[in-house]
């Protein structure tokens, strides 16, 4: 697959990735951090992708694609106001992170973090940059090569919600892992 | 991009036996004490030339958005002051209440050089104030407008004007979910806005130095930041060269000698220092806190900047070398983007309580705080270089950001001459 078509994938999946958050975030406040390893989400197969034999067309989430990771791992991480210590309810996301990106070890990401607009812009830079770090060394901890991670700070710059609301600051403070190279 | 050269300007005093100049001027306008009435002014056009109603217009607008005076409409007074060197019919101005008046001339030369001769009077004494020549190309004549504002102006508050100036902002557009931002530069009132950079990439925090006509500024891409250094004369840009990681908060050196910044490392956002002729870079803050916005006192001596390390984020200055750390902000709330004044006397600042944002000037030990502005988002206060007057950025929730100014009694709050969205102002040096 050529970047610009990874992109338009890419792209196409933010109104997925949208609608996700959207639920989230009407859900009740995360519950305390279930202690050991989380429990991953269902294991996609490790063979390579064989399309069933019956019915005869059928349509699904390619395993290692960028469109699996988002919708099945989930692609966002989210923060407390000022922090950037990775929250309980984060942690089973970033598990999930490094299962997947264990088992398909040519994925290269870039995780961006980004902080609400109640600071200022270069403040918000230093907080995001933070943040992103925090998932970096998350993910570290849990197998993931150094080598295959990058990361940025978008400071207050993305937002993912326009609202002026403390819904939509909390949707706003977040990490974002974004696939860059090696996806299927 | 490049800019046009700019033409040397000439100001001459204007003699004549028919004027004495006064020991002292009989009106004054107290910008300090933030005088509660502006000042009543008569700006007619300039004789002459079409030319001359749009140079009175000019410094009409100016001396209107400074908050201190209050242009009149003067276009039924009979005496049309045709002749700059034949005495007001003064009786006639002191009925229209203005304490000051300002009359001028524009000549076209044989050779189509411009030429505006002014004189400032006091109404009541009858005595001039100012008489000014300056001469320029006629494709000047907006900066002679602003040099005539700033003679008016400081000869009226003593205090130096901050009209021949320019602003380097941020200019936005598009949804909140998708910005596009640009390096711009417009002069101080608006006029000859020009976009720097395409949009195609996110830039912020334009800095200019005070010695030269030169910006740094950040640019963001997904692929990483840089800080560049961009001079407005030949449009030569560099970057201060590769981090591992973010590089952020420029700012020059009041000598244009050095740049300060910060550079994150493993999520660890410390200031450096670049010496611009060696290239030398020094490190120095290493506490394991966000350290970031570095601001330069004008003697170039200290170092204002902005940290976390006492658990939220407060004021701090420190040495050039990273000693004597002395925390300056106390009251509650968080504390971010100070910026040490021109003069030294303050450090303005952006500051969030109680869900809100504010604009505040303390001195530099952090005494006699005060807020200045109130609203959903002010942020970025940048000094005119008289120290007397910040421009910053507002956003009411929900709309875009727009560039306000705010002079330090907080009394002289308006929008600044620039309509569409904008933010990150930073104001230039006086022009030459």
């Amino acid at each position: 697959m050529s970047f610009d078509t990874k992109r338009a994938v890419r792209l196409a999946l933010v109104g997925v990735a949208a609608a996700s958050l959207a639920a989230c975030a009407s859900r009740p406040k995360p519950q305390p951090a279930p202690t050991p390893a989380p429990t991953p989400p269902p294991a996609a197969p490790s063979t390579p992708y064989t399309p069933p034999p019956a019915p005869p067309v059928a349509s699904g989430v390619l395993p290692g694609s960028v469109q699996d990771f988002v919708v099945n791992v989930g692609d966002r991480v989210y923060f407390d106001t000022d922090q950037y210590a990775v929250r309980a309810d984060a942690q089973p996301v970033l598990a999930a992170q490094a299962q997947w990106l264990n088992r398909y070890p040519a994925v290269k990401i870039r995780i961006e973090g980004n902080a609400d607009e109640r600071g200022t812009r270069e403040y918000n830079l230093a907080l995001g940059a933070r943040r992103a770090s925090a998932v970096r060394d998350f993910l570290i901890a849990q197998g993931v090569s150094a080598a295959r991670i990058e990361t940025i700070s978008y400071g207050k710059e993305r937002p993912i919600d326009p609202g002026t609301t403390e819904e939509a600051w909390a949707k706003n403070r977040n990490a974002h892992t974004a696939i860059t190279d090696g996806a299927r | 991009m490049r800019l046009k050269a700019l033409v040397l300007m000439a100001a001459v005093l204007l003699g004549g036996a028919a004027f004495v100049t006064p020991a002292a001027a009989q009106i004054e306008v107290n910008i300090n004490s933030g005088a509660v009435k502006p000042m009543p002014i008569a700006i007619p056009a300039f004789s002459g030339s079409p030319r001359g109603a749009e140079i009175a217009q000019v410094i009409t607008g100016n001396l209107e958005r400074s908050g201190l005076f209050q242009p009149l409409n003067v276009s039924a007074v009979s005496d049309k002051l045709q002749d700059v060197n034949v005495q007001p019919r003064f009786p006639e101005w002191q009925g229209t209440g203005a304490q000051a008046l300002i009359n001028g001339q524009v000549t076209v030369g044989a050779d189509g050089g411009l030429r505006v001769d002014f004189r400032l009077w006091d109404v009541f004494s009858q005595q001039q104030l100012l008489g000014l020549q300056f001469s320029s190309t006629p494709d000047n004549w907006r900066r002679v407008a602003h040099k005539i504002s700033d003679a008016v102006y400081e000869r009226l508050t003593g205090e130096k004007g901050y009209f021949d100036t320019r602003v380097a902002f941020v200019a936005e557009s598009g949804p909140k979910l998708n910005r596009i931002k640009r390096l711009a530069i417009m002069d101080q009132d608006g006029a000859n806005p020009q976009y720097l950079t395409d949009g195609s990439y996110i830039v912020m925090t334009p800095r200019f130095s005070s010695t030269s006509q030169e910006l740094t500024y950040m640019a963001l891409r997904p692929t990483g930041s840089s800080i560049y250094l961009l001079n407005l004369e030949t449009s030569r840009q560099e970057t201060v060269g590769k981090f591992p990681g973010m590089v952020f908060a420029p700012r020059f050196s009041p000598d244009g000698g050095k740049v300060a910044f910060s550079v994150e490392k493993n999520g660890n956002s410390d200031i450096y220092l670049m010496d611009l002729r060696s290239r030398a870079t020094t490190r120095i803050t290493t506490d394991p806190a966000i350290d970031t916005s570095p601001s330069f006192s004008p003697d170039g001596t200290k170092i204002a900047f902005n940290s976390d390390r006492g658990g939220q984020a407060q004021l701090y200055v420190m040495n050039l070398d990273g000693s004597g750390v002395k925390r300056i902000s106390f009251g509650g709330g968080r504390y971010t983007t100070p910026v040490w004044s021109p003069r030294g006397d303050f450090i303005a600042f952006t500051k969030q309580t109680g869900g809100e944002f504010h604009i505040g000037v303390m001195r530099p030990d952090g005494s006699d705080e005060r807020l200045l502005t109130t609203s959903y988002l002010d942020e970025g206060p940048t000094w005119a270089p008289n120290g007397r007057v910040l421009m910053f950025f507002r956003e009411s929730g929900g709309g875009g950001p727009k560039l306000w100014t705010v002079d330090i009694t907080g009394r002289i709050l308006r929008p600044a001459a620039y309509a569409g969205q904008a933010s990150d102002p930073a104001w230039s040096p006086l022009l030459d």
